[in-house]
């Protein structure tokens, strides 16, 4: 029996989540290499429209595992559908994106088999016949290649932009989809979630923003932003912040870029003093110019800057705002 | 205690919950800890006894190096406690002061981490344990939580705080599989704590703004997100109390037998390849200005 590669894509309520099609285009390029057969499976409620959707790819079968106590999540919920029909299914690698919701489960199915996750990878390298993993450490500063130890299952997870999701390759045919039924057994899920909200209005919106000057905690002190105020107002642009800045109140949340505050594309993107944590970056790399300042010559922001300026963002920005208003005043 | 599943055993089935107040809902005694530590009062509120997980990780702005192999970093950088870590703490404070109870701090790694216990303590932690060695260092997050798991057997915590990751490795999993060895519930990325009727109400973050709130039982595991709180300051005498404060050392050997092979292996450590062209911009500041705004006006037009 040919080694199997399984997919499980994220849906919540009733509606896959896109970045579901990255894991896939990344799992399609892992067949490719190693001539293993990818499979994917959906779980939930009433998912059958999500399986066929996925069944559309080039994929070899979809599963939909099915529920009504796999509505709303839970982590007990996933564990009793995923644990055993991945210790049936005996799937050589088991892929995943690195979401919020498989960051909850994702560990404890893994341990639960006595396996091992290798979490947040940003691609794979496939060499003499050895299937390794790249992940970030320490924040982005160091990329390291990760190999499992032991047999699989293996399990990882691709975190968000590791792939291209209008990459993924369509099916010649859409592929067979299998429901199987899961038996949670009552009481089994503890967890009572209630329905997800979003706080109070965001007051401003950075996604129409076409200038946007961004501090981080290089700004040092709260007083300082008023630097950053001042450039953002000569450029005619909106300031934000990374997210440490509005944890520690110098900026309101509705002023936060990356996974959990806002995720912008303005025409230039002007980071000061940010390292450029992926949370940060997935929330504005779609900007069409990035321009960072960071006394850091390895701070990984700078992979992602169009223009990098090493240095002391104290002495460059004062002179800068100067040249802006000249340039206006012109 | 009998709420504890068998190191190792990956069947996680086992259910042990206990409602919020693990002592009988009377009125007790409950002790306070630091200054009026000699002194009993009075209260009614249930006690909680919360254990946090914390980690010493290298310093946000130290300049880190490849060792020779690269495998790992070079030693010789100053360290601090992890960020998330510093919040799941000050949040375990708060809970105690609400509540009652005593607040546990727990690391592993080298006799270095032990600093990060101290500041623990003189903020304001009852006791500490340090599971000391340089072994701890590169144990994966499966072994991490075993070994916790193990350290922790003869304790009965009602909640386990974890920050969400580690700036270093950044596996996000030691908290959850702790939870799953423990056979308690656990939720992650956590913004908020309540006690409820049946146990907790925690508010969960989810991506792009979104918010949940959850209820669970006790005894649970919480992985907190920074930013839940705002955090404090030791204070002198808090410093001083942390030298008189309990702090049990626990031994790479006496937590050995139940740690396993390390299942994932970090083969190589390297400065990540660059994908996009970038141009440096250099010179003296009032130079790289005037650069900036040419090239904001004639290249980019946005002025
Ligand atoms: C689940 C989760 C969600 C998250 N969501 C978000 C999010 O939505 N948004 C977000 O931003 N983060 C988010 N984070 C946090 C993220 O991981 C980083 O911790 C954060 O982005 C770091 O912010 P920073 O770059 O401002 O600070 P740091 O990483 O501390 O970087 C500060 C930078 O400033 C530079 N610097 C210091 N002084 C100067 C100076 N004088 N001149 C120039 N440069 C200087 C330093 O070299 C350093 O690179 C999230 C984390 C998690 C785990």
């Amino acid at each position: 029996m040919a080694d199997i590669i399984l997919v499980v894509v994220e849906q919540r309520e009733g509606k896959l989540n896109r970045v579901s099609w990255e894991t896939i285009t990344g799992a399609q390029a892992i067949a490719a290499e190693t001539g293993w057969t990818l499979e994917a499976a959906v779980v939930g409620s009433g998912v059958g429209d999500i399986a066929k959707e996925v069944a559309g790819k080039k994929v070899s079968k979809v599963y939909a595992l099915e529920s009504a106590k796999l509505e709303p999540y839970t982590p007990d919920g996933f564990m009793a559908a995923l644990k055993p029909f991945i210790e049936q299914k005996q799937p050589k690698l088991v892929l995943m994106p690195h979401t919020y919701q498989v960051r909850d489960f994702a560990p404890k199915l893994a341990a639960g088999l006595d396996r091992a996750l290798i979490s947040d990878a940003v691609g794979y390298k496939y060499e003499g016949g050895n299937l390794r993993f790249t992940r970030q450490m320490f924040q982005g500063k160091f990329a390291a290649d990760v190999s499992f130890v032991g047999g699989p299952p293996y399990f990882a997870t691709f975190q968000n932009g590791a792939f291209r999701g209008d990459q993924v390759v369509q099916g010649d045919a859409a592929a067979p989809v299998e429901t199987v039924n899961v038996d949670v057994a009552e009481g089994l899920v503890r967890n009572r979630p209630e329905a997800p909200f979003v706080e109070a209005k965001q007051a401003v919106d950075l996604t129409q923003a076409e200038i946007i000057v961004a501090v981080g905690r290089g700004i040092k002190e709260q007083k300082n932003i008023e630097i950053a105020k001042q450039l953002a107002e000569a450029l005619g642009g909106e300031i934000a912040a990374s997210r440490p800045i509005c944890d520690a109140g110098w900026l309101p949340m509705d002023r936060q870029v990356g996974s959990s505050g806002q995720t912008v594309a303005p025409k230039l993107y002007l980071a000061l003093g940010i390292s450029g944590a992926i949370q940060h970056v997935v929330g504005m790399k779609g900007a069409r110019t990035i321009i960072a300042i960071n006394k850091d010559a390895e701070a990984p922001i700078f992979e992602i800057a169009d223009v990098a300026v090493v240095g002391n963002l104290f002495d460059i920005v004062p002179p800068l705002i100067e040249e802006v208003k000249k340039a206006k005043g012109a | 205690m009998s709420g504890y599943i068998r190191i190792g055993d990956s069947r996680f089935e086992t259910h042990i919950t206990r409602p919020f107040p693990i002592l009988p809902p009377l009125i007790y005694t409950c002790r306070f800890h630091g200054m009026r530590s000699k002194r009993s009062v009075k209260c009614k509120e249930p006690l909680v006894k919360i254990l946090v997980c914390m980690k010493q990780v290298p310093q946000k702005d130290a300049p880190l190096k490849l060792n020779e192999g690269g495998t790992w970093i070079r030693e010789d950088v100053s360290y601090e406690v992890n960020e998330p870590d510093a919040y799941a703490l000050e949040e375990a404070l708060r809970q105690r002061e609400k509540h009652g109870g005593e607040v546990v701090v727990i690391t592993s790694g080298p006799a270095r981490a032990q600093q990060v216990l101290r500041e623990a303590l003189a903020k304001g932690a009852d006791r500490a344990i340090h599971l000391e060695g340089d072994g701890f260092v590169t144990l994966d997050a499966f072994n991490t939580a075993k070994a916790f798991a193990t350290a922790i057997k003869d304790e009965s915590f009602d909640l386990i705080f974890t920050g969400l990751q580690s700036d270093d490795y950044g596996f996000a999993q030691t908290g959850v599989i702790l939870a799953a060895l423990l056979g308690w519930p656990h939720a992650t990325i956590i913004m908020q704590i309540e006690k409820s009727d049946s146990g907790i109400r925690v508010k969960r973050e989810l991506e792009a703004g979104f918010f949940q709130f959850v209820d669970m039982p006790l005894p649970a595991l919480l992985t907190i997100q920074s930013g839940i709180n705002k955090l404090r300051y030791a204070t002198l005498i808090g410093i001083k109390q942390a030298k008189n404060k309990p702090l049990k050392k626990v031994s790479f050997d006496e937590v050995k037998l139940t740690l396993g092979e390390n299942l994932q292996k970090i083969e190589k450590l390297y400065i990540p390849q660059k994908t996009k062209k970038t141009e440096v911009l250099e010179g003296p500041p009032g130079e790289i200005a005037k650069k900036l705004v040419d090239k904001l006006r004639n290249e980019l037009r946005v002025i």
